[in-house]
């Protein structure tokens, strides 16, 4: 090409081709993990495939996808937030206590989210404009929404939800199209955090402020707005897969999402998010929660003792965390 | 008519005179070479310049206009944009965004603004084909070379009809071929009538490229020079004092 027009120019790219565009991609890896994983439970188990297995695991990873989206956010901005298990917890319970009051679904629903956006208003001013540490703001924000929640509850278990009772339960626990109600809200929230990403400013400056934070603040990008809304946006993630929880559950106590954080953070490791801030995607949160959901179900049916599963969770960060690094000691 | 005229800038802070008397003028596409020791007022005049700090005294004047700025937004409204020494890049994103950071174009598609990737890399492919660099707009910034990231940073402030473009050390800390690309980028602002002020410590890079030198020695402006009327050696003897005055 002598003469290369515009347009050619825009259009080349550093990648090649599109098979070397997606094998360098962490996901593709990990996607590949998965669904080698579940072909070998399948042949392996009798118990994998069945209809009711995969209907649990679809359901159980969905919430654990769902507050990865947020900590994808979060993490890609270059923080992390260690208080989502806590804001689950007081999300589901400010919805139980309400609605147990006789309050309808909306009413406490409503509620629960506003009261989750509170936490996570409170942790991003702490963050964006005292400028603390967001390791230090929500690992105490961790303990006192958990404790907050107690107070909340008296600390008891609460499993009558009022008039209505019988939504709740089937909002968290039913199926549409055979489809868990979590699993179809969890790929309704990854299309809108993918979209958000992409194609919102919103994104634009939360992946720069992840990449450089001092050249998002000299091409005047509004850092700390931005930031307080991630940790907003993750304490919503949080809340709603609160809310759900409680309906799948049928009753609620004050260790619901007890260390939860460390799978969350996990799930979103394992699919891209870069700890150092900058990188991740929403597909990878929702692959990576499903990974570990299908490991977790797989030592359970192997029937390895669950004691094991917090080494396997534990050692997943790690690996995930030493591939990117090797990966980019090759390029 | 001067794009730029200083007159009579002093900066004070406390007991310590950081710019005396500075006058200066830039005619548009002069390519200034801004010279002095650590501590010389360099930083502090371009500071002034970009709207950072205003001066103790003295007043600035834009294409013939009195200015004055109270922020760096003022002066960047005004045609004067700065390349900051680390570039402000994210390497994470592509050359694209980074050209447009902080000010994407969005268009409308329903209630919802979307960025408008591709007006961006349309716009950012044409500004490095005026900078004459072979940086393409999809590629991500952390795999490019040092020129390459200049380009990216320099392309932003065409972005928005600058007249004055402040750099303060490009060369300072890239390769040898590289620098030859700064060089050239510098040359493309000009020959668009874009002033360059080049702050910088590499004497070599100064006459490979400036049309003036400016040296300023404690505060003061000892020597506003054409380039081809002095030499290394002269500018040498200006910085450390052992020539007073040229």
């Amino acid at each position: 090409m002598a003469n290369p027009t515009l347009a050619d120019v825009i259009n080349r790219s550093q990648h090649h081709g599109l098979i070397a565009r997606i094998t360098n991609q962490q996901i593709f890896w990990v996607f590949l993990a998965a669904v080698f994983a579940c072909l070998a439970l399948t042949i392996l188990t009798d118990s994998f495939a069945t209809e009711r297995n995969l209907f649990n695991v679809t359901r159980n990873f969905a919430f654990v996808g769902i507050v990865a989206l947020g900590m994808t956010a979060v993490i890609a901005s270059g923080g992390i937030d260690l208080s989502v298990g806590s804001t689950l917890v007081i999300s589901a319970m400010t919805v139980s206590v309400l609605m147990s009051a006789g309050m309808p679904f909306w009413v406490g629903c409503l509620a629960a989210l506003s009261v989750s956006l509170l936490v996570g208003a409170v942790n991003g001013v702490l963050i964006a404009y005292a400028k603390m540490p967001s390791f230090v703001v929500t690992l105490g924000m961790l303990s006192i929404a958990r404790s907050l929640a107690m107070v909340l509850s008296d600390n008891k278990m609460i499993y009558e939800f009022g008039p209505d009772h019988d939504f709740l339960l089937w909002l968290g626990g039913g199926a549409t199209f055979g489809l868990p109600h979590p699993l179809i809200i969890l790929i309704i929230l990854a299309c809108l955090t993918a979209f958000a990403f992409r194609h919102l400013r919103w994104g634009q400056h939360l992946f720069a402020i992840g990449g450089n934070e001092n050249a998002a603040v000299l091409t005047g990008i509004p850092v700390a707005r931005v930031k307080v809304s991630v940790y907003m946006f993750s304490a919503l993630m949080a809340g709603i897969a609160g809310v759900l929880e409680v309906g799948w559950l049928g009753g609620v106590t004050t260790n619901l999402g007890q260390a939860m954080e460390l799978t969350v953070i996990a799930a979103a490791v394992i699919g891209g998010a870069n700890l150092a801030g900058g990188g991740g995607t929403a597909f990878g949160a929702v692959v990576g929660a499903l990974l570990i959901e299908v490991i977790r179900n797989s030592l359970i049916l192997l029937g390895i003792s669950t004691f094991w599963q917090g080494t396997f969770v534990g050692s997943f960060i790690v690996v995930a965390v030493a591939f990117d690094r090797f990966r980019q000691r090759k390029t | 008519m001067s794009v730029l005229e200083l007159k009579n800038i002093s900066k004070r802070y406390g007991a310590i005179q950081a710019l005396d008397n500075v006058s200066l003028a830039i005619q548009p596409g002069e390519v200034v070479g801004l010279m002095g020791d650590n501590g010389a007022g360099k930083s502090t005049l371009v500071k002034v310049i970009a709207g950072n700090f205003a001066p103790t005294s003295g007043d600035i004047f834009i294409s013939d206009q009195k200015m004055v700025f109270h922020k760096p937004r003022d002066a960047q409204k005004a045609g004067i944009e700065v390349v900051y020494q680390d570039l402000a890049i994210c390497n994470n994103m592509s050359a694209a965004s980074n050209v447009f950071l902080g000010r994407e174009p969005t268009r409308k598609i329903g209630p919802l603004r979307i960025v408008d990737y591709a007006f961006m890399r349309s716009r950012s492919a044409e500004l490095f084909a005026r900078l004459k660099s072979e940086t393409r707009p999809r590629d991500l910034v952390h795999k490019m070379s040092g020129g390459q990231r200049q380009a990216v940073a320099i392309a932003r402030t065409l972005l928005s009809d600058a007249k004055i473009v402040l750099m303060d050390e490009p060369t300072a800390a890239i390769s040898v071929r590289q620098v030859a690309e700064v060089l050239s980028l510098i040359r493309q602002l000009s020959d668009h009538g874009i002033a360059v002020v080049l702050i910088s410590h590499r004497m070599p890079d100064v006459f490979e490229v400036a049309d003036k030198v400016v040296v300023l020695r404690r505060g003061e402006l000892v020597a506003d020079k054409m380039a081809s009327d002095s030499s290394p050696e002269e500018v040498t003897g200006l910085i450390t004092g052992a020539i007073e005055k040229a």
